[in-house]
């Protein structure tokens, strides 16, 4: 069964914007002088590692539903950007990653607050605009911050969090520890003109930083193909000689072993990597979203056949690593946590109206 | 206790929307995350996803049907071991079910209270920066050596001390280091500091102006210099959006202490884009502190402070008055309070504001009324925010008079503000109206008299003057 998923993944993988052929199109990366990368195999899993990828998973997917209904009930405004169907991708590297490595995001973020260990309910209560919010309320969705657990937001300007990300990297070379910084954007942001500004300081600099694309195909409702003339973006970084690989962002273990080996790449003083993971959202681009641009069909198809999750599960069936009922345990405890997120997100009074006046200045 | 499926909102203005189409019908089995209907507005189309696991009981409204009020129950959903009996009592109101369902609706009201309430909930004022809270100028101890220097001297020595007083703290921008700034600032700092510490950028500024904001999060200090501070508007986004406004998004948690600096304003005959005064544009921005000197002892000493300071703080200098000598008191550790205006010169007849290089102005004119019979005060604001209006607005008390000078356009310039607020602070201690003197409504010609008269003049200050204190 495992094999069959593998399968699948690397023939809907082909039938993607970016086929294989361009992708091994090494000839070009030699031109430049790019160091060559290859995209490393996915490691097996142990026991341990399955499950606990299986719960964060799930965790992030329990989360990110409630938020939705809580939206639907008027109790989140705004925005709301869901990260259902990406979880491979931050789970995988949150676990190539050790205490004090660094992590920025855009605005798709609430799985990577729970990634690095933040609050559910923390999380939650800001998502319905509370004093107990990571933010006290002040933030929303997009802006929340977490100094303990190295996470540095939370963005909502498509791309400006690409050259804070370098700057979190070039902090620790100034300072010479081995942190890495984990900067993420979206094949949308991936057009922007400050991510070449810093992919060319980071690399000048050889500043430890991976650059992290969650290429999960749309910019809102704009394919990677109408919106990008290099649709494989782990050659974005050629002119700047920072190497880059695609990644199955799927396969929780792809993401693992792609991410142990860029880590080290950066630990080890080589500068900058790009990981393209090749991902995607089931949910719209926001919760208003016209669902115009895409197929159900091709939701479905990613639903039924390369489910992050699904994935996980099928292999820890299989393995008699856990039974259905283990499973079924695991969800409890994780619908537990989200149940309580919720309704404390619902009860946590609204912030104090003098909280309007406070830390703008310090 | 069956549960009842809402219908839901697409976005927080939405108030109704249709129910499209039934993905589920009566008797489904339905897990969380399955669709089980798909709804829409005008607008956008939204499914509508299981969040409990159980069975489709009843469908309370039909496919197609329009103008469905957020809310309203639209399906039940029986759990395990639920029957039609239950469904029965749910439908009928009766049951604890129904509770469920509404509760979530009072909670919804409850929850936007605050919003709805027109006017009852009112912002509470906004905390008045204490004059008195601000520390004064420090008192120069009887018998300090004055040391004449540059503006340009007093930035590069309040950096270099900075710099040996925390390795934090480090600079960096275009021709920072190995030509020693385009503008001579950062004279001599590479050969005492390094290149780890004075670091030359390539020419990106909102790629370096982000890195900076990122190092700073990570707890270093950085001086990110722009070449001119034209050259920021490409960085404006990451100045306004990542630095001014991260602390307060964060809570508290994070901020950014981070120094941007750079020639601010016209210089000399180098035409619209490389000719303008940001003062009024940062000025608008709250979390940032913007600080404009005028003379070599304020440079220093405020300098000083803005690097020490633990939120970002934009501070405008001016090529014109790199070259000018003032004196500058010889102290181990001379820094000035942010947020404080100096009064240059002590007058009774009428206010003079002005700040940064619309002082020349101001001093110059001063000289011309002095003669006329006429005791100028002169107020340099030194920082535009937080602004020091109880010092302008103690100086009118005793005036009755005020005359602003800037070299800004005049729209929304930080002369309006003062004037605005004094109206309102002081009215009835305004014997004449405001007069906001300021760059003309132009954009910067290149033409040598072109220039001249798109500037504010001497004549005009004491024009200006003349007619609050209605001399002919």
């Amino acid at each position: 069964m495992a094999t069959a998923a593998r399968k699948t993944a690397s023939k809907s993988a082909s039938k993607s914007p970016a086929p294989k052929t361009r992708g091994r199109r090494g000839s070009s990366a030699v031109a430049t002088g790019t160091p060559v990368v290859k995209t490393p195999r996915p490691e097996e899993f142990t026991k341990e590692q399955e499950l606990a990828a299986y719960r964060e998973m799930l965790l992030i997917r329990r989360f990110e539903e409630k938020a939705g209904q809580l939206y639907g009930m008027g109790l989140i405004g705004g925005f709301c950007h869901l990260y259902i169907g990406q979880e491979a991708v931050v789970v995988g590297m949150q676990m190539a990653l050790k205490e004090g490595d660094q992590v920025i995001t855009g605005y798709r973020d609430h799985g990577h607050m729970l990634a690095t260990g933040m609050e559910a309910r923390g999380v939650m209560a800001e998502l319905t605009g509370r004093r107990n919010g990571y933010s006290k309320g002040k933030g929303g969705s997009m802006h929340m911050f977490s100094k303990e657990k190295h996470f540095y937001g939370g963005h909502g300007i498509v791309g400006a969090q690409v050259p804070l990300g370098t700057g979190l990297a070039f902090a620790n070379r100034y300072r010479g520890n081995d942190h890495v910084s984990l900067t993420y954007f979206g094949d949308g942001a991936a057009n922007q003109g400050q991510v070449y500004e810093s992919f060319n300081m980071a690399a000048l600099w050889k500043l430890p930083v991976v650059y992290i694309i969650e290429n999960n195909r749309y910019a809102m409702g704009t394919a990677v193909t109408r919106s990008s003339a290099e649709t494989n973006l782990s050659h974005r970084g050629l002119s700047f000689k920072i190497p880059g690989i695609q990644v199955d962002g799927m396969d929780v273990r792809a993401v693992k072993a792609a991410g142990d080996m860029a880590v080290e790449w950066c630990r080890s003083g080589k500068g900058p990597i790009i990981l393209e993971m090749q991902t995607y959202r089931y949910r719209g681009h926001s919760m208003s979203d016209p669902a115009k641009y895409r197929s159900k069909d091709e939701v479905q198809k990613m639903r039924s056949e390369r489910d992050p999750i699904e994935q996980v599960k099928q292999r820890l069936i299989e393995k008699k690593w856990a039974s259905e009922e283990d499973l079924k345990a695991v969800d409890r405890e994780v619908r537990d946590i989200v149940a309580d997120a919720a309704d404390f997100a619902q009860n946590d009074p609204e912030p104090d109206p003098s909280e309007l006046y406070t830390d703008i200045l310090l | 206790m069956p549960t009842e499926i809402l219908m839901p909102a697409l976005s927080p203005t939405m108030e109704e929307g249709n129910l499209a189409k039934w993905l589920k019908k009566e008797g489904d089995q339905v897990a969380p995350g399955d669709v089980i209907a798909e709804i829409e507005t005008d607008k956008a189309t939204m499914e509508v996803e299981a969040v409990d696991e159980g069975r489709i009981g009843k469908i309370l409204i039909g496919e197609g049907t329009e103008g469905v009020k957020v809310n309203t129950p639209i399906a039940i959903l029986l759990a395990d071991g639920e029957s039609e009996e239950d469904l029965a009592k749910a439908a009928d109101g009766s049951s604890s079910g129904k509770a469920n369902g509404s509760a979530q609706t009072e909670e919804k009201q409850e929850a936007k209270a605050p919003a709805d309430g027109e006017g009852e909930v009112k912002a509470p004022a906004a905390p008045k920066p204490a004059a008195e809270a601000l520390p004064a100028d420090p008192d120069i101890p009887e018998g300090t050596e004055m040391v004449p220097t540059t503006v340009r001297e007093a930035l590069r020595d309040a950096m270099a001390e900075e710099m040996r007083r925390d390795p934090d703290v480090f600079i960096m921008g275009e021709e920072v280091a190995e030509y020693e700034g385009a503008y001579k600032v950062t004279q001599g700092l590479l050969k005492e500091f390094g290149d780890k510490r004075v670091i030359d950028t390539p020419i990106t500024e909102h790629g370096f102006a982000g890195v900076g904001i990122g190092a700073a999060f990570a707890g270093l200090k950085p001086i990110v210099e722009f070449m001119t501070f034209n050259f920021a508007m490409q960085a404006m986004d990451q100045i306004v959006n990542s630095a001014a406004k991260t602390l307060y998004m964060a809570g508290g948690q994070m901020g950014a202490p981070i120094v941007f600096r750079g020639p601010n304003g016209a210089a000399a005959r180098v035409a619209a884009q490389h000719s303008q005064d940001y003062a009024a544009w940062y000025g608008h921005i709250p979390g940032l502190k913007v600080v404009m000197p005028y003379t070599a002892a304020d440079a220093k000493g405020l300098l000083k402070a803005a690097i020490r300071d633990p939120n970002p703080v934009v501070f405008l200098e001016n090529e014109i008055l790199y070259g000018q000598t003032f004196d500058v008191p010889k102290l181990d550790d001379f820094v000035l309070p942010i947020g404080k205006a100096r009064i240059h010169k002590k007058g009774s007849d009428v206010t003079i504001v002005s700040f940064g290089i619309g002082m020349t102005y101001a001093v110059k004119a001063e000289e011309q009324l002095r003669e006329m019979g006429i005791d100028a005060e002169i107020i340099d604001l030194r920082t535009i925010r937080p602004m020091d209006l109880d010092t302008v607005i103690e100086s009118v008390k005793k005036t009755n008079r005020l005359v602003t000078v800037e070299e800004g356009f005049p729209q929304s310039s930080v002369g309006d503000h003062i004037a605005s607020q004094v109206m309102q602070r002081a009215f009835d201690h305004l014997d004449a109206p405001v007069i906001t003197i300021t760059g003309k409504d132009v954009p910067m010609p290149y033409a040598a008299n072109l220039e001249k008269l798109a500037l504010p003049s001497v004549a005009e200050v004491v024009e200006a003057v003349k007619a609050v204190t209605y001399r002919d």
